[in-house]
């Protein structure tokens, strides 16, 4: 593998430097618009009354006196609004998939707590809220099966009668033969591992507003998701609207992380209602609302036994995987996302024959399970970066070494795994062998050991994982989703003023792509960065567009940024060469200005836009085009993407907390588009790891309700318990993709957990700890260590 | 519940006199009846600090004090620091340093800043750290910040 060429003529001149962003000042100037800022005329405000049940059938409701609060106007259970849509199907070609119906309000039962089960209606949220506290819901309480192995188990209360099981996802993947590889091997270990259940934890929580327009009959959804492309298509089939008359809008949006990525049962109601009503209608969740019913993660158990020769080289690997996915099946990704993606990507970056891996995905009375950054690989790299740390300790082999002998290396690609998932080159090995360097481990090792004589708990924690970002069409994002998540389109027009207009499918919701596709237009097209205006984040931009997650906006947006530029250049270049008398080959574009390489005569973009569309007749009618043009980008493949993170603990012997010393990434994104919002990017996945790893767990009883509706009660990271990350950017070469970007905005998440679980067990390996369960939070620690001292 | 008021408060030097409710959360009075859409709220029990302004000059969460606590107080809030094409100090660090990506907490770590600024040391890291934990960025994994603020501090010197 060589280093990407980083010289003059190979690096444009925006593409790769620090670019500070075009989003930030009116962010910072409070002059954002997010949903909850708009307050159009006639604007009426929901309050949902949620089911305190995690299970029951609805007897009846009573609404009381709630029409008598001053303010309310209308108050909704599922009956009043049955004829109004169809519900959401999240359809999949999987076997024996079960896709549970999506709809606003609850019907006829509930299925979890939080679900929305009446909407009030009133001039305020203020109102609204009064008239909750007086309507009251007759429930006839239903059987439960609260943990997802009760709820697999034969026998168990059904949640949705018509799918005959509540274990609606059930697949293998196998290559080999593992038992025989298990059976022969020198060296097997294996765990149970558990990835608790997270919630996204958006700071803006989920906020909705629809306006209906009489005079169109039209509808606007504006909304705080990341996939207008997607939730408008559904709504439009739900609320048999054509295309032309629904759109909708993503403004700024305050994070999502996955939360805002799948479609919400109040999104759907807000439009509902705002037709209904023909008044604007809008939602916005509070903190309790979000922390109860947004689609929550992972929650999976993997059972995993690895088998390893003598000298440390991998030969098969064998997981159950049982994954909570929730209530419901959620709308696009279906409950398959998260668990059968612990299976695809669980045998890793590595060179491994044999594997089976085995999932199930469960119903259960809890809110749905949807994508939360990293998806499926923070649980799988977890389990399998256990066993990999587990196999060198047995093998008295140091856990960088078990890994440089068993990441896949430049020779081999492309590489299939044991699950099928084919690795495109990228720098598995410069990843470890960078953040190896970067720390300089053999140092850190024996500052460790020096600690350890002191009798602290010091540990160091590698985890190597690869990822595929950008996916293009060959596979679903989704496993058998019929949903096309490969394509992506642009369409770039220059106005008579000069101005370039961009307009994408995708959705930027923090990660300041209008900053990163405005450089990779501006290098492509030859304007300046100022004449650029990027739009995003709207249904109506584009015909093909779905959002911006799975890491695929600087992939797929870039893509097609890149086509679309190109022929827009070609068509200003043509209308320059009639209006400069040169031939068009003689001409190049930069900085918005066009000149001849054969003689000092230049034109501006504004002088040739000008002349293309203001002034009749100076180009010929039959050679003048318009300055614009749309094209789609599908990378087929998609690309893959490799990581090593580096942590190191101590762990305090008085209160079991963990603090995290140190923390390395070493990456390859391929061709940085802009390395401030990379670094940018990996610090905040990171953080997130490692509030997975020792902080976030969402706890429901053993009745089904949530204990941890505060965020007193679901810690997050905050900046005292940051540790300072250090970065180390490969930057691989990857021909076969226009630009050579890969994606990167989920990986620091994916890695961090594993790396801290690591290091946390590597700390308390004198006591023969092996952390299998995450968050490794100080009662988990405590408990692991009065466990091991009470056996020893 | 009825109970309404008549307060007057000086907000971003403007002073503004309203009749409300006496449940009215500050938070929501600044929002909603004066337009000032910048501050947010990110969780109404007081943790996240998104909705942080200055009260008085000290930082404070609008969502956890009613406005008409604030009857008589001097307000400033992320609209006063500066303007797009005159970005106040602390927003200029922030964009200097990519202290922000999704911004919603933006406005309530300016402000919390601006106070620490005039109130702590911050002649260390672990100082700044500690002097932001009590505002959540879910995005920036604080790193850009504490830059940002460290460069703020190092320009402000000691304090006097």
């Amino acid at each position: 593998m060589t280093a990407f060429d980083a010289s003059v003529e190979m690096r444009p001149k925006l593409v790769g430097q620090r670019i500070k962003r075009t989003e930030d000042p009116r962010l910072l100037t409070g002059s954002g618009r997010y949903v909850d800022d708009m307050n159009p005329q006639g604007l009426l405000h929901v309050a949902l009354l949620r089911s305190d049940q995690p299970h029951a059938r609805i007897r009846s409701i009573d609404v009381g006196e709630a029409f008598a609060v001053p303010g309310v106007l209308a108050i909704f259970d599922a009956g009043d609004i049955a004829g109004d849509f169809q519900p959401a199907i999240p359809a999949s070609r999987m076997k024996g998939y079960y896709a549970t119906p999506f709809r606003p309000l609850a019907e006829g039962k509930v299925r979890y707590v939080g679900e929305p089960v009446v909407a009030v209606v009133a001039e305020s949220r203020y109102a609204a809220e009064d008239a909750l506290e007086l309507i009251s819901i007759d429930y006839e309480p239903l059987p439960v099966a609260v943990a997802k192995d009760d709820a697999a188990a034969d026998g168990a209360p059904l949640l949705h009668e018509e799918a005959g099981t509540n274990v609606i996802i059930s697949r293998t993947f196998a290559r080999g033969d593992v038992d025989a590889a298990i059976a022969s091997a020198p060296v097997v270990v294996k765990g149970r591992f558990r990835m608790t259940r997270k919630t996204p934890m958006p700071m803006e929580t989920r906020s909705y507003l629809a306006e209906w327009d009489r005079r169109r009959q039209a509808l606007t959804l504006h909304s705080s998701t990341n996939i207008p492309g997607i939730v408008c298509d559904v709504l439009g089939t739900c609320l048999g609207l054509p295309g032309n008359r629904i759109r909708v809008v993503a403004p700024d949006v305050g994070g999502s992380f996955g939360g805002k990525g799948s479609l919400n049962h109040e999104e759907m109601l807000v439009c509902v209602l705002a037709r209904k009503l023909e008044r604007p209608v809008k939602f916005v969740a509070d903190r309790m609302e979000d922390l109860t019913a947004m689609s929550q993660a992972f929650d999976e158990t993997i059972e995993a036994e690895l088998a390893v020769d003598a000298d440390g080289h991998l030969l098969g690997l064998k997981a159950d995987v049982i994954g909570d996915i929730g209530a419901y099946s959620i709308y696009p990704w279906t409950g398959a996302l998260e668990p059968v993606q612990v299976v695809s990507f669980l045998p890793g970056p590595y060179r491994m024959e044999h594997y089976r891996g085995r999932v199930r995905g469960v119903l259960t009375p809890k809110p749905p399970t949807g994508p939360y950054r990293g998806v499926g690989r923070p649980s799988s790299t977890f389990a399998m970066e256990r066993l990999m740390d587990m196999a060198a300790r047995r093998l008295g082999m140091d856990p960088a070494e078990i890994r440089r002998r068993n990441l896949v290396t430049a020779e081999e690609f492309p590489y299939r795994t044991g699950s099928g998932i084919i690795w495109d080159r990228s720098a598995f090995q410069e990843c470890l062998h960078g953040v190896c360097e970067m720390v300089d481990y053999p140092a850190l090792v024996r500052e460790r050991d020096a600690a350890r004589a002191e009798g602290r708990w010091v540990g160091i924690g590698l985890a190597s994982y690869a990822e595929l970002t950008g996916i293009g069409s060959r596979i679903a994002v989704a496993p058998g989703m019929p949903i096309n998540t490969g394509t992506e389109s642009a369409s770039i027009r220059i106005d008579a003023t000069g101005a370039v207009t961009a307009a994408f499918g995708i959705s930027s919701h923090g990660q300041g792509l209008e900053t990163t596709l405005a450089q990779v237009v501006a290098d492509e097209l030859g304007c300046r960065m100022e004449d650029i205006e990027i739009q995003h984040g709207d249904s109506a931009l584009v015909p093909m567009g779905t959002g911006t997650y799975a890491s695929r906006s600087a992939v797929l947006g870039g893509g097609a940024a890149t086509k679309t530029a190109r022929v827009v250049k070609t068509k200003v270049l043509k209308a320059a060469a009639f209006l400069m008398d040169v031939p068009v080959d003689d001409l190049d574009a930069e900085g918005g200005v066009i000149r001849a390489r054969s003689s000092n005569a230049t034109m501006t973009f504004r002088e040739v836009a000008n002349a293309v569309y203001a002034q009749m007749g100076r180009i010929p009618h039959e050679q003048r085009e318009d300055l614009v043009a749309s094209e789609s980008y599908d990378p087929y493949l998609g690309t893959a993407c490799a990581s090593t993170h580096l942590a190191m603990v101590e762990i305090d012997p008085a209160t079991f907390a963990v603090s995290v010393r140190r923390f390395a990434v070493a990456e390859d994104c391929g061709r940085i588009i802009n390395p401030l919002i990379v670094d940018g990017q990996v610090h905040g996945a990171v953080a997130q790891g490692i509030g997975a790893a020792l902080l976030e767990e969402v706890v429901h009883d053993e009745g089904g309700q949530l204990l941890t509706a505060s965020l007193a009660d679901y810690l997050v990271p905050i900046a005292s318990t940051m540790p300072q990350i250090e970065i180390l950017h490969v930057e691989a070469e990857l021909p076969n993709n226009i630009g050579g970007f890969r994606g990167m905005g989920e990986g620091g998440t994916i890695g961090a957990p594993a790396a801290i679980a690591n290091a946390v067990s590597d700390a308390l390996s004198g006591l023969g700890i092996e952390v299998d369960t995450l968050p490794v939070t100080p009662e988990r620690l405590f408990r692991l260590v009065e466990a091991a001292r009470a056996s020893a | 519940m009825e109970d309404r008021a008549t307060i007057t408060l000086t907000v971003n030097g403007l002073t503004q006199t309203r009749a409300v409710d006496a449940r009215l959360l500050l938070s929501d009075f600044l929002r909603h009846d004066l337009g000032l859409t910048g501050t947010h709220v990110g969780c109404e029990h007081g943790v996240c600090g998104a909705c942080t302004i200055l009260l008085d000059g000290r930082s404070a969460r609008s969502c956890l004090t009613l406005a008409i606590q604030a009857d008589g107080a001097t307000i400033e809030t992320v609209e006063g620091l500066g303007r797009m094409g005159d970005l106040g100090r602390v927003q200029q660090a922030f964009r200097d340093h990519h202290g922000l990506q999704c911004g919603f907490c933006t406005p309530g770590f300016l402000m919390t800043i601006t106070d620490m600024l005039r109130h702590h040391p911050l002649e260390t890291d672990d100082q700044i750290r500690e002097a932001l934990s009590g505002n959540i960025c879910r995005c920036t994994g604080y790193q850009h910040i504490v830059d940002a603020v460290r460069e703020l501090a190092r320009a402000r010197g000691p304090l006097t």
